[in-house]
């Protein structure tokens, strides 16, 4: 058999167009609507749930691979990714995300519930047509409304169980939607140069870092005490209440070291962005943990 | 039009073994939607 040379994708690269890193606080959060929700849903179809909430999530990276091919190859950090590395043909990658996305949503209605498949829809096309095609080459503000798109687990994952949108999981949107400003802004001020050069106008391009790390306080402190929102409501108990308030003690210890980061008169850190990257991986973990809270304070509450 | 580039014996080996990578995945892919969907409608009925 006579064979040509040509560019060729392994299994991996087709689970690195998902973004499983991505993936994984999506699950989480989508799980966690789904743990705390009132009510029982037969675990299979609580699988089913998770799983379509994850293999959207992953569509959605695909589309967005796809769609910013262009900058991805002018970015130290995504110029590896399987389409600018020419592995994968970026129509494939295309047609491998919408097939993902739409059969997710397929069976999101046919096994779960239609409130729940008509969320992760909106949820899909907030994320490709908002904030993908619209919003993140034109405004600094992209991730700030796009981080809507990201705030939609555990909404779906209430849904799920109960068919309906309260105003528990609307709280639980809040808190990461408020949470997205300071953890992408604490990515974009040690990531500057490469959005620069792709001409992607994050804040810390277009308004400096000065005023990037003023807005990651603004945003933490208003995260902080909507955090505590669930125990206000009466929602959740003494466990989380605490857990969120120490959690949010630390977050605004981190951005704090952030804003007064040695910088220059430009607002250019001295310090390699050591804050940032440090806030960086404390708002994953910080995201996380609260989540694990809210869920572990809902089982203390349904034992005692 | 001038023909492609052959592959080297190296090249054809690594091709294949991907090859068989995909195809591996895929069939675990078909089989594990198989086995939730069969999963997903003995719940249902069962729910009726």
């Amino acid at each position: 058999m006579r064979m040509v040379a040509c560019h060729d994708s392994d299994v991996r690269d087709w689970i690195a167009l998902l973004k499983p890193r991505v993936m994984s606080l999506v699950v989480f959060s989508g799980l966690i609507g789904l743990l705390v929700a009132p009510g029982h849903l037969n675990p299979v179809l609580a699988f089913t749930a998770v799983l379509c909430i994850a293999i959207a999530a992953g569509a959605c990276g695909a589309i967005n691979m796809w769609y910013d091919r262009d900058i991805d190859a002018l970015m130290r950090r995504t110029r590896g990714r399987p389409i600018p590395a020419g592995r994968i043909e970026p129509g494939a990658a295309l047609g491998y995300g919408i097939t993902l996305a739409v059969g997710s949503v397929i069976v999101m209605g046919l096994a779960v519930n239609h409130v729940a498949a008509g969320m992760l829809a909106l949820s899909i096309a907030f994320y490709v047509f908002v904030y993908t095609m619209w919003l993140k080459r034109r405004t600094p503000q992209n991730i700030v409304i796009g981080g809507a798109a990201g705030a939609f687990p555990p909404v779906i994952g209430w849904a799920a169980v109960t068919g309906s949108v309260d105003l528990i999981p609307l709280v639980l949107f809040a808190i990461i939607f408020m949470w997205t400003p300071p953890h992408f802004w604490s990515l974009a001020l040690f990531a500057n140069d490469d959005y620069r050069r792709a001409k992607v106008p994050m804040l810390p391009v277009v308004a400096g870092g000065k005023e990037t790390r003023r807005q990651i306080v603004i945003y933490t402190l208003l995260l902080v005490p909507l955090s505590l929102a669930p125990w206000l409501l009466g929602f959740s108990g003494p466990v989380y209440a605490v857990a969120a308030s120490v959690l949010g003690a630390g977050f605004l210890v981190s951005v704090w070291r952030v804003a007064t980061d040695r910088q220059d008169a430009t607002g250019v850190s001295l310090t390699n962005d050591a804050p940032a990257r440090a806030a960086f991986k404390f708002s994953i973990a910080y995201l996380f943990v609260l989540f694990a809270a809210l869920a572990i304070d809902h089982c203390v509450g349904r034992i005692v | 039009m001038a023909d492609p580039p052959r592959m080297t014996e190296a090249e054809a080996a690594a091709f294949r073994r991907r090859q068989k990578g995909r195809n591996i995945a895929m069939l675990l892919v078909l089989i594990g939607l198989s086995a939730l969907f069969f999963a997903i409608t003995i719940v249902k009925m069962t729910k009726f």
